[in-house]
């Protein structure tokens, strides 16, 4: 059995990659059968969880059966569109590219967005890129959102956000995942396939997706998987490397982003063990000598992780029907 | 003129609660414990309390002993408004 992570003699992420997939597989096809559709359609972003979950839906179904999705738009990473070619010729499924970006102009994605920059940094036009930065949880402090601009001539300005700033920005930008599900529904409804989401186990439970966007989907498959265990099936199943090796991002924002800045106080090897230790009933005191931190430190990696639960828990409720 | 935590507390039943179960906000209940208050609830409850203080509040003092009850708030408001006070007389 190979271990996904290993921690002061603790291997709560340990899993056996071969029966994982084996897993996955058979309730990703028993749910297509089940839902009387004939394949799949996963959108892949050339990071490695959608990579798994392609990967994962050919072993289901085979390659004829799984039609990949590359759907870039202006401020996509060019790295992330050859990794996600890369991806799906070495899988041999169909694929199609769309680029988003006229239908993100036409419904005011980027001026919206803006805009909203604007009023915080005036300055704020062409050539400028931005991205979101959250602080706080591991200061003890609530969460909130910096907005980091950067000028074509590399002026840096960073200010906090009040929250209309920050909602109508999060908004603007939700666009972006929410038209990508519209198209991998389109494609999904004209072949009778279903739609693969692909959020980990820390992104489901801390609630990092847009709802009806990339939360929506008719499959989750690593749903119940850590960042680890994700990155550990990457390389069992021989995915790129490149893949493998990537930063996470959220390709969201205009300037370079790893998903710790934008949303998760820890960087994910460290995440994925509060959030195992967290589940196992394991106290602070035995998280802080996981991580080797001290128990303040930990007790605000526990308090962070509860309140982005508590904050995110209305994106995982169904629609409420009044009760007759 | 109406107290800090009156104040407030309206506010809040009427932002947040539309009305709803505002007889579960004692002076000393945690917002956060009665759920009533999230970290984007913070935000807009920081915009609230800049706004009708004339405060600014910085980032290391967004935290739950300054803003997650009335009672909190009532002393969080007052060492701010003292603070400004002094500031301005010396």
């Amino acid at each position: 059995m190979e271990l996904a992570q290993k921690e002061n003699g603790v291997s709560l992420l340990a899993i056996d990659y071969d029966l994982a997939i084996d897993d996955i597989s058979r309730q990703f096809k028993e749910t297509v059968v089940r839902f009387r559709r004939r394949g799949a359609v996963v959108a892949v972003s050339g990071g490695v969880d959608s990579a798994v979950c392609c990967a994962l839906a050919v072993r289901a179904l085979g390659p004829q059966r799984v039609l990949a999705l590359l759907l870039p738009e202006r401020e996509s990473s060019g790295a992330s569109e050859r990794l996600a070619r890369e991806l799906v010729e070495m899988l041999g499924v169909p694929y199609e590219r769309k680029d988003i970006t006229d239908t993100l102009e036409a419904l005011g994605c980027y001026d919206r967005r803006d805009s909203a920059i604007r009023s915080v940094v005036p300055e704020y036009g062409h050539g400028w890129r931005n991205k979101l930065v959250i602080a706080g949880g591991l200061s003890g402090q609530f969460n909130h959102f910096y907005l980091i601009v950067v000028g074509p001539d590399g002026r840096r300005v960073e200010q906090r956000l009040g929250l209309k700033e920050y909602l109508e920005i999060v908004a603007a930008t939700n666009f972006k995942q929410r038209t990508r599900k519209n198209v991998e529904y389109f494609h999904a409804d004209r072949l009778n396939y279903v739609v693969v989401g692909t959020p980990n186990k820390l992104e489901y439970d801390q609630g990092f997706f847009v709802k009806n966007g990339d939360g929506a989907a008719d499959i989750k498959p690593i749903a119940h998987l850590y960042k680890t265990q994700v990155y550990g099936l990457a390389r069992h199943m021989g995915l790129p490397h490149d893949i493998i090796e990537s930063t996470p991002t959220s390709d969201t924002y205009s300037l370079p982003q790893e998903q710790e800045d934008f949303y998760f106080a820890l960087p994910y090897p460290q995440l994925d063990i509060a959030l195992a230790f967290l589940e196992a009933g394991r106290n602070t005191t035995e998280l802080a000598a996981a991580l080797d931190i001290d128990e303040l430190s930990a007790r605000r990696i526990y308090a962070d992780i509860a309140a982005k639960r508590r904050t995110t828990r209305y994106l995982h409720e169904a629609p409420v029907l009044i009760k007759g | 003129m109406k107290s800090v935590r009156d104040h407030v507390k309206e506010y809040i039943s009427e932002n947040f609660l539309m009305g709803l179960k505002d007889a579960a906000i004692t002076d000393d209940a945690s917002f956060l414990d009665l759920g009533i208050i999230d970290s984007t609830g913070v935000i807009e409850l920081i915009a609230f309390l800049e706004e009708s203080y004339g405060i600014r509040v910085d980032d290391a003092e967004m935290v739950p002993e300054n803003l997650d009850s009335l009672d909190a708030i009532d002393r969080f408001i007052a060492r701010k408004t003292f603070a400004r006070a002094s500031s301005m007389t010396a």
